[in-house]
């Protein structure tokens, strides 16, 4: 894939609907471990069918926040929506099967074949041909069943892995997706064909998503929006062309001067 | 023969399948926990071997009287006599030899899991009452005898019948050649010439106060060399000339074999050994009939004729239960001769009749009771082993969700590990009798922990991001459980398994000395009868088991096992 950063940093943003009502709402979130306040007062939206990037260091405290959408983890303070329904409401077992969710290692079961791993949730659900819906999902990441299906975790390469997981969150038709680092264990050439994939069936599918990163091309290329988080506060929330010419604190401002200046160190070298 | 009972209505349980997992269920539950009053239920299921005229169960009025020794000769010969003149008398009798060793033979008596075995006056006075002797004492064995029995009445409610009328104290020997050499007749002799002497002591003996370590003071004896010899092999050492001086029993019938001359204990330094029957509280309330009988005995036996008895056994390798019946007819308490044949059932070893024709001869000619050992054997693993398994998984993932409690339950069944089997089977007998439900328990109790701490490990490090996945992919925690968790430690819970087998098959061979048959019978009784061919007959099957066990457990878990779940190997592009 050609590279276009940083010129398309901004690559969907004008086509955000702003009139959509909220599909994922955190609102004053604060959670702490022992001491430590994890996360402080905040609050995050995306719209229905956008994907939101939460970018920052490790622990600032992004995938503690991702966590709290699918109750993995229940915020000491602050309440958490999913389309329109206070999470606490809602069975956290069924709410996570709505859910879909792609770690950073993958997560297959490793004793399962990947058509059992995707075939999971819509086993889960109940859903009335789960070995169907996991085809059509491994169809959709690019990987043809009738050749995968059958073959271990262990005899996939690290990018056919991470397309696995994302087969798995899809199989039974989420909506939302929550992703965290999907793509950060991976080499360059297999996280770019990743960002392809994933854009493509986004793109495509048009699920809610919310992706944990320390990327911020990774950012650009695959969010609507971007939220920086530092020391368990929210810096920033807005589309990369809004932090990058004004950037609401120094350290959004230095965040992308690092990025660009790497990417620029990158140009030149090429 | 509880135990044979048990075992036959195993072999039918797989008949029913329908009915099989209840079976086990109950069968489990039976034998863990039905045991409590199995001494009741020991005399009162009593004798099961049909196959064995005299222990057909005939009347319901009384119960057997069971008759135990201990694993050595003199004591199976004993307990034989006892149990043939009891028979005599019209008593039912049921046996069970080679109980493990005093403690164990005297918690099973204390608890009336048995009814009577013989004891000797000087063991009770220090290995049960913990006490020693008095110089009193030493001089008068009678005042040993009263104070033994007055205390064990008072403390325990256990009876002492009259001495049998010989002692069998410990003995200290040297080759005839060696006390004509040296001019020695006492152990003050063997003082002034012990620089220039070396001896063979048994480990047991050359620790204890009571023994060398005692002795030697008393004596101010300064051997040239002390090693310490298997009971089995000091003898052969000292004929051979290896060594020049050993501990023994008076009575031992080796002493005449090897023309051996006992020196005297001209200080009085070991206290009496008056041998005597022993009979559990129930029994010498409710049995005056058994204690009459039993006392027939009393005063009878002289030192020559029950060494020339033990000769018959250790050196000619006659059938115990013949030497028995000739023992009990030379004091004129047997009359019919022709009753013999029905003893010749009762031999405790058939194969000994196979004399010196080597060990292959030996083994074949034992095929048959082998075989069922080896049944008995596999059956008592089997059970406390699926029983171990059916409690330790569960155990080990509920603690692997628990971590503080998990330290301290693992902490116990590591205590519960160190304490040694023959303690722990000790331990069981006030509990649960004797026979096969103790050592159940005993082997199960062994077995728990591998297994607890395998599974533990292998649920606790199950790949964690497989296991995280699931969660937040909407498993609930009993499909993570199921789907995840224990399929992938699935290889370490086998692993622990495997472990836990091997070390069972090896500790159910003790299990003989609590009278839970088994391979360990042979080994017990060769060890007491210095029969290394008997021991062998025991020990190789037994070890063969063990590696049998461990291999079949090996396919199992190679079969079993998940494709390779590290997920860090190839790194291909995608």
């Amino acid at each position: 894939m050609p590279c276009r950063f940083p010129l398309s940093l901004v690559p969907w943003s004008s086509r955000s609907p702003h009139d959509v009502s909220a599909a994922l709402d955190a609102a004053h979130i604060s959670h702490s471990f022992g001491a430590i306040r994890v996360l402080d007062d905040v609050s995050i939206r995306v719209r229905e069918g956008e994907v939101l990037a939460i970018i920052g260091q490790s622990g600032s405290g992004k995938t503690t926040l991702l966590r709290c959408f699918n109750r993995l983890l229940e915020p000491d303070a602050g309440s958490v929506r999913v389309q329109g329904t206070d999470v606490r409401s809602l069975d956290a077992v069924v709410l996570r099967r709505r859910i879909g969710y792609v770690p950073q290692t993958g997560g297959l079961l490793p004793h399962w074949t990947v058509q059992r791993n995707v075939a999971l949730v819509p086993q889960l659900i109940k859903h009335a041909t789960p070995t169907q819906a996991a085809a059509t999902a491994l169809e959709l990441v690019g990987l043809p069943p009738e050749e995968y299906g059958s073959r271990f975790p262990h005899q996939l390469s690290g990018g056919q892995r991470q397309r696995v997981a994302l087969a798995r969150a899809l199989a039974a038709q989420q909506q939302i997706v929550l992703l965290d680092e999907p793509f950060g264990a991976l080499d360059a050439i297999s996280r770019s064909a990743l960002h392809e994939v994933f854009a493509r069936v986004q793109s495509e599918l048009r699920f809610t998503a919310i992706l944990v990163t320390h990327d911020l091309a990774e950012s650009a290329r695959l969010a609507h929006s971007i939220a920086v988080m530092r020391a368990g506060r929210i810096e920033q929330i807005g589309t990369m062309r809004e932090l990058q010419h004004s950037p609401a604190t120094p350290y959004v401002a230095a965040l992308i001067a690092q990025a660009l200046g790497s990417a620029a160190a990158l140009l030149e070298r090429g | 023969m509880t135990n044979r009972l048990q075992f036959r209505w195993l072999l039918r349980a797989p008949r029913r399948p329908p009915a099989y997992q209840s079976a086990i269920g109950a069968l489990a539950a039976a034998v863990l926990f039905a045991g409590v009053g199995a001494s009741q239920s020991v005399s009162t299921q009593g004798p099961a071997v049909a196959d064995t005229l005299r222990d057909a169960p005939s009347g319901r009025a009384t119960a057997a009287v069971i008759v135990a020794s201990k694993p050595f000769g003199e004591s199976y010969l004993l307990a034989e006599m006892l149990a043939q003149l009891l028979e005599s008398r019209g008593i039912m009798v049921q046996r069970r030899p080679g109980l493990g060793s005093t403690e164990v033979a005297f918690q099973a008596l204390r608890s009336n899991a048995i009814d009577v075995y013989p004891e000797y006056t000087g063991t009770g006075l220090i290995a049960v009452l913990k006490d020693s002797a008095t110089e009193a004492m030493r001089r008068d064995p009678r005042l040993l005898f009263s104070h033994v029995a007055n205390q064990f009445e008072m403390r325990y409610g256990v009876r002492w019948l009259p001495p049998l009328g010989f002692a069998n104290g410990y003995a200290i020997a040297v080759r005839r050649e060696t006390a004509e050499r040296l001019n020695l007749r006492t152990i003050s002799d063997l003082a002034r010439a012990s620089d220039a002497l070396s001896a063979g002591f048994t480990n047991d003996f050359i620790g204890r106060q009571d023994g060398f370590a005692g002795l030697a003071l008393a004596y101010d004896l300064r051997l040239q060399s002390v090693k310490p010899l298997a009971p089995a092999i000091k003898y052969e050492a000292l004929a051979t000339g290896a060594i020049d001086v050993i501990d023994g029993y008076s009575t031992d019938g080796l002493l005449a074999r090897y023309d051996l001359v006992v020196l005297t204990d001209d200080l009085r330094f070991f206290p009496p050994y008056d041998a005597a029957a022993v009979v559990s509280p129930r029994t010498a309330q409710s049995r005056p009939d058994v204690i009459g009988a039993l006392s027939l005995l009393s005063g009878r036996i002289t030192e020559s004729a029950v060494r020339e008895w033990n000769r018959r056994i250790e050196v000619s390798r006659d059938p115990i239960s013949a030497v028995a019946a000739d023992a009990l007819r030379a004091l004129a308490l047997l009359s019919a001769p022709d009753e013999r044949g029905t003893y010749e059932a009762h031999a405790p070893d058939p194969a000994r009749s196979v004399r010196d024709d080597g060990f292959a001869a030996f083994f074949w000619a034992r095929r048959a009771q082998t075989a069922r050992l080896a049944f008995e054997h596999a059956v008592l693993v089997a059970v406390s082993l699926g029983c171990a398994i059916l409690l330790s998984v569960p155990l080990g993932v509920v603690l692997a969700r628990k971590p503080r409690t998990a330290a301290w339950v693992m902490q116990l069944l590591g205590i519960l590990q160190t304490i040694p089997s023959i303690a722990l089977l000790a331990f069981m007998i006030p509990l649960f009798g004797i026979g096969t439900t103790p050592a159940l328990v005993a082997l199960w109790l062994y077995a728990l922990l591998p297994i607890v701490r395998a599974t533990h490990s292998g649920v606790t490090h199950a790949d964690p991001d497989a296991v995280a996945a699931g969660e937040a992919l909407g498993m609930t925690p009993w499909q993570q459980l199921w789907w995840v968790q224990l399929p992938l430690s699935t290889p370490a819970v086998l692993a622990g398994v495997r472990t836990a087998a091997v070390i069972t098959v090896g500790a159910a061979t003790l299990a003989a000395f609590i009278g839970a048959g088994g391979l360990g019978e042979p080994i017990v009784t060769g060890l007491g009868l210095a029969d290394s061919r008997l021991v062998l007959s025991g020990a190789l099957p037994a070890a063969a088991l063990a590696i049998l066990v461990d291999a079949a457990l090996a396919v199992v878990q190679r079969v079993v096992a998940p494709p390779r779940s590290d997920h860090q190997t190839s790194a291909a592009s995608g």
